[in-house]
């Protein structure tokens, strides 16, 4: 199997090849072009240059129809299923659609589904709803309807960034098994090392060229070499030491607050320019800790001491925003920004208030002014004020996040998986920014689930199991290995 | 941030805008050119009383369509307004009120009206609100409630005779306009002010375009939607009670065509029929469009019903013009890269 590419739009000289039954990751920044080319393959752009072979064949043009007809899936990262109907109808649609006849044999159906569930060892009944599935169920779904078109090569784009880790890994042992049937997987990920554990061959790329493509049969390059290679720097690793006054009235504190199916007793104290992390596995309340701080659901039991001042839990998001409490959500997609707006109004649609004249009415110069300053608190690279934010890379949308809270000067700033889906070169910057404000004095609440970035950025780290606080650690003196042994020891206690 | 010319941003910025008045300037054309009698001073007139009608109701309609809605009741509201002051003034009037007396009656059936505009718009707003329900399907239901209201005050007539006073102020000029479209004017004023120059107008936009988000940003998504519905109502009201000043009559099922019409204005008027978008410019320019080709084939003797047909192509123009501008600009793109990558190749 062999396919090139010279000078797609986004692709500017892109050479790239997988070769059959071979697992091949893809890397880069976001924005470099690696969607782009998925596109391309998959025939959903068609490129202005260069040449295309699959299985040997030249194709000046592909549609959809032909590139799956010789074998390629993609799984986008939404997936593309039909939630309002049953697995085995999902797995099986193309075969049900195309078959010409008028009537559905749906036993058939469910026992072909079935038989491409057992190839990847996926236990599951092939008569539940989509709708009823979790993420890690969803995918699987995703991967058995490739399987049953007769895939040689699946595309997976960022497959495991909605998933926790042992969903990660079970999802690797699938990637290996489809290897030894002989299927080619491209697989698209940041996650460093992941990749590192499961590639053949690994290309990297950037400014959508291919800056790097390890050889066959060498040994794969480090960590350290791929970062590099993206984005062309190399960074470090650094460790806080915890050196906050503990005398000082914490900005925020919550005592015993509870609330029912999500989270219960959690007392935390956030001080004056203090980065403190909160970490967990998914569902062990932090999501819904963090929205309870911000007001958008509202805690049961407890109350919340804010800059000393002992109030009850808020009720809305008006509550916790006149109390100078921002908060960044994890998906910037759905609840964080306006992805048809432009990047200036996103920029300004907290302190649009502020932009009043003596009429009351809005000025236009001042907004302007506004907008302006806004934008230039945080260097977003060739981004043009008045386009829509959903012609920005991952990375600059959540720069543009950090935004539209900073605009309205908080004090208390909580930042939900500040860096999911962002590239390598961005995320520092991200942090870069973090570490700014918190020197500035401001107290950050960061809650992620990324082990290294937790403890690059924050002293002090809680990690939350089954609703509760179940550790308090200081990351001085604390390495990667240990606190994801924290994590998963959880894992364990839940199985017993 | 890139520099670009101040030329250059403001055509980015008002390119809907742009090629609607270019449309708009070769229907003109068109028309002068067809008739003769297009371009008499006595057809800009009668244009000038047949606008406010669609033109008030589009507003109500582009508001709704900004939060991502659509109002289905618009005329039944402006139905049941006009229906209650023309009750209150045909009984002042059969009363023979005269003077301060019928200036008082007057008062209170315009106040009337536009009280049942901001009851009707609070009723749609709350429920669209509240419950979460598809504002088409809310605001269906209660149009056929608010025609319904209407049918029962009126027992299925037309109710008609109220002050000569108030109906000279829908057929007459002031200042060289028709007295109803300097109404028309200031609602647009007004549109464009809470659009541009209000917390709310911004607020409207950014829940439109995503009302999670703007959950999360702190606004108060139902106070915004109830406002929406509520001002759309008022302008409904003020839309009855211009009928009912131009026609001296009031009936529950009057114009229910108006509806659609409303949403084909505001839709060829650049609004975002998925929300978070809209514009007075443009507004205005659908508005005069569509009463160009109306009177326009009225004049060609093609019939009153020809213009809906014309209105149904006019808007099709528009929105493939918008699909074709962006094909051609990335077609333009491509060949660029291919133009310098071939100037590379050579050198």
């Amino acid at each position: 199997m062999y396919k090139s590419f010279f000078g797609v739009i986004a692709m500017d000289g892109m050479d790239f090849d997988v070769r059959k039954g071979e697992i091949h990751c893809l890397v880069g920044e976001n924005g470099c072009g690696k969607s782009t080319m998925i596109k391309v393959i998959s025939g959903f752009y068609t490129y202005d240059r260069g040449d295309l072979f699959i299985n040997g064949k030249k194709y000046r043009k592909i549609t959809s129809a032909e590139s799956m007809r010789e074998g390629i899936q993609v799984i986008y990262q939404d997936f593309s299923l039909f939630p309002n109907m049953t697995i085995a109808e999902n797995i099986m649609m193309y075969d049900t659609t195309s078959s010409g006849r008028v009537m559905v044999n749906h036993q058939k159906q469910v026992d072909s589904a079935q038989q491409v569930l057992n190839r990847i060892n996926f236990d599951i009944n092939p008569n539940l709803y989509v709708y009823q599935l979790n993420i890690a169920e969803m995918q699987m779904v995703a991967i058995c309807r490739a399987i049953a078109q007769e895939a040689r090569l699946i595309i997976m784009d960022e497959p495991t960034s909605a998933l926790t880790s042992s969903e990660v890994n079970k999802l690797l042992q699938v990637v290996k098994d489809l290897k030894n049937q002989g299927v080619a997987v491209l697989f698209v990920s940041h996650k460093l090392d992941e990749i590192l554990e499961i590639s053949d061959r690994i290309t990297v790329m950037r400014n959508g060229k291919s800056v790097f493509v390890s050889k066959d049969g060498e040994a794969l390059p480090s960590k350290e070499e791929l970062i590099f290679h993206m984005t062309g720097k190399s960074f470090s690793d650094k460790r806080n030491a915890w050196n906050i006054n503990t005398n000082q009235t914490p900005l925020l504190e919550t005592r015993g607050l509870g609330l029912q199916g999500a989270f219960e007793d959690i007392n935390l104290k956030l001080y004056p320019s203090e980065i403190l992390g909160i970490t967990g596995l998914l569902g062990c309340g932090r999501q819904e800790l963090a929205e309870a701080l911000f007001g958008v659901i509202q805690a049961q039991s407890g109350s919340l001491l804010i800059y000393g001042k002992e109030m009850n839990p808020f009720s809305s998001v008006q509550e916790a925003v006149a109390q100078n409490i921002a908060y960044v959500p994890e998906d910037r997609l759905t609840k964080g920004l306006h992805m048809n707006q432009s990047v200036a109004d996103n920029a300004i649609a907290r302190i649009v208030d502020q932009f009043r004249n003596r009429l009351g009415l809005i000025s236009g110069k001042k907004t302007e002014e506004g907008k302006h300053k806004a934008l230039h608190t945080v260097h977003i690279r060739g981004m043009r004020p008045y386009n829509p934010v959903k012609s920005l890379s991952g990375g600059n949308q959540q720069k543009v996040g950090l935004i539209k809270w900073l605009a309205s000067k908080p004090r208390i700033l909580i930042l939900n998986c500040p860096t999911v889906g962002v590239d390598v070169g961005a995320k520092e910057d991200i942090h870069n920014i973090v570490r700014e404000l918190a020197k500035e004095g401001m107290g950050v609440i960061v809650i992620s689930d990324d082990i290294p970035e937790v403890l690059n950025l924050c002293s002090r780290v809680l990690v939350m199991k089954n609703g509760r606080i179940a550790h308090e650690v200081f990351t001085d003196d604390m390495d990667i290995e240990s606190l994801e042994a924290m994590l998963a020891d959880d894992d364990l206690k839940e199985v017993v | 941030m890139q520099q670009e010319s101040t030329m250059r941003v403001f055509y980015r910025r008002n390119t809907d805008t742009i090629r609607l008045l270019f449309i708009t300037i070769v229907i003109f054309i068109t028309m002068s050119s067809l008739s003769s009698r297009f371009l008499r001073p006595n057809n800009f007139l009668s244009m000038g009383f047949q606008i406010p009608e669609l033109g008030l109701y589009s507003i109500a309609m582009m508001l709704v369509m900004i939060t991502g809605g659509r109002d289905l009741s618009i005329v039944g509201i402006g139905n049941l307004s006009c229906i209650v002051a023309a009750l209150i003034m045909r009984d002042g009037y059969a009363a023979g009120l005269a003077g301060g007396a019928m200036i008082m009656n007057i008062l209170l059936g315009v106040m009337a009206a536009l009280l049942v505009g901001v009851v009707c718009g609070l009723f749609n707003g709350i429920i669209v609100a509240f419950t979460g329900l598809p504002s088409m399907l809310v605001t269906m239901a209660t149009s056929y409630i608010f025609t319904g209201i209407g049918v029962v005050l009126t027992n299925g007539e037309a109710i008609s005779k109220v002050y000569p006073e108030y109906v000279y102020f829908g057929n007459n000029s002031a200042l060289g306009l028709p007295i109803p479209l300097w109404f028309l004017i200031a609602a647009l004023l007004i549109t464009w002010l809470l659009l541009n120059k209000t917390r709310y107008g911004f607020e409207i936009k950014m829940v439109g375009s995503n009302p999670l988000a703007s959950r999360f940003s702190g606004i108060n998504i139902h106070s915004v939607l109830i406002k929406t519905y509520l001002i759309s109502g008022i302008f409904c009201a003020v839309c009855g009670l211009e009928i009912l000043a131009r026609t001296d009559s009031a009936k529950a099922n009057y114009a229910l065509t108006y509806t659609f019409q409303a949403i084909l204005c505001a839709v060829l008027g650049a609004t975002d029929p998925n929300g978070g978008y809209g514009k007075v410019s443009t507004l205005v320019l659908s508005l005069i469009s569509m009463q160009l080709l109306s009177s326009g084939f009225n004049m060609l003797r093609l019939g009153t019903y020809f213009k809906e047909f014309a209105w149904g192509v006019l808007l099709l123009v528009v929105l493939s013009a918008n699909f074709l501008n962006n094909e051609i600009s990335r077609r333009r793109y491509v060949a660029k890269m291919n133009k310098r990558a071939a100037q590379e190749d050579g050198s």
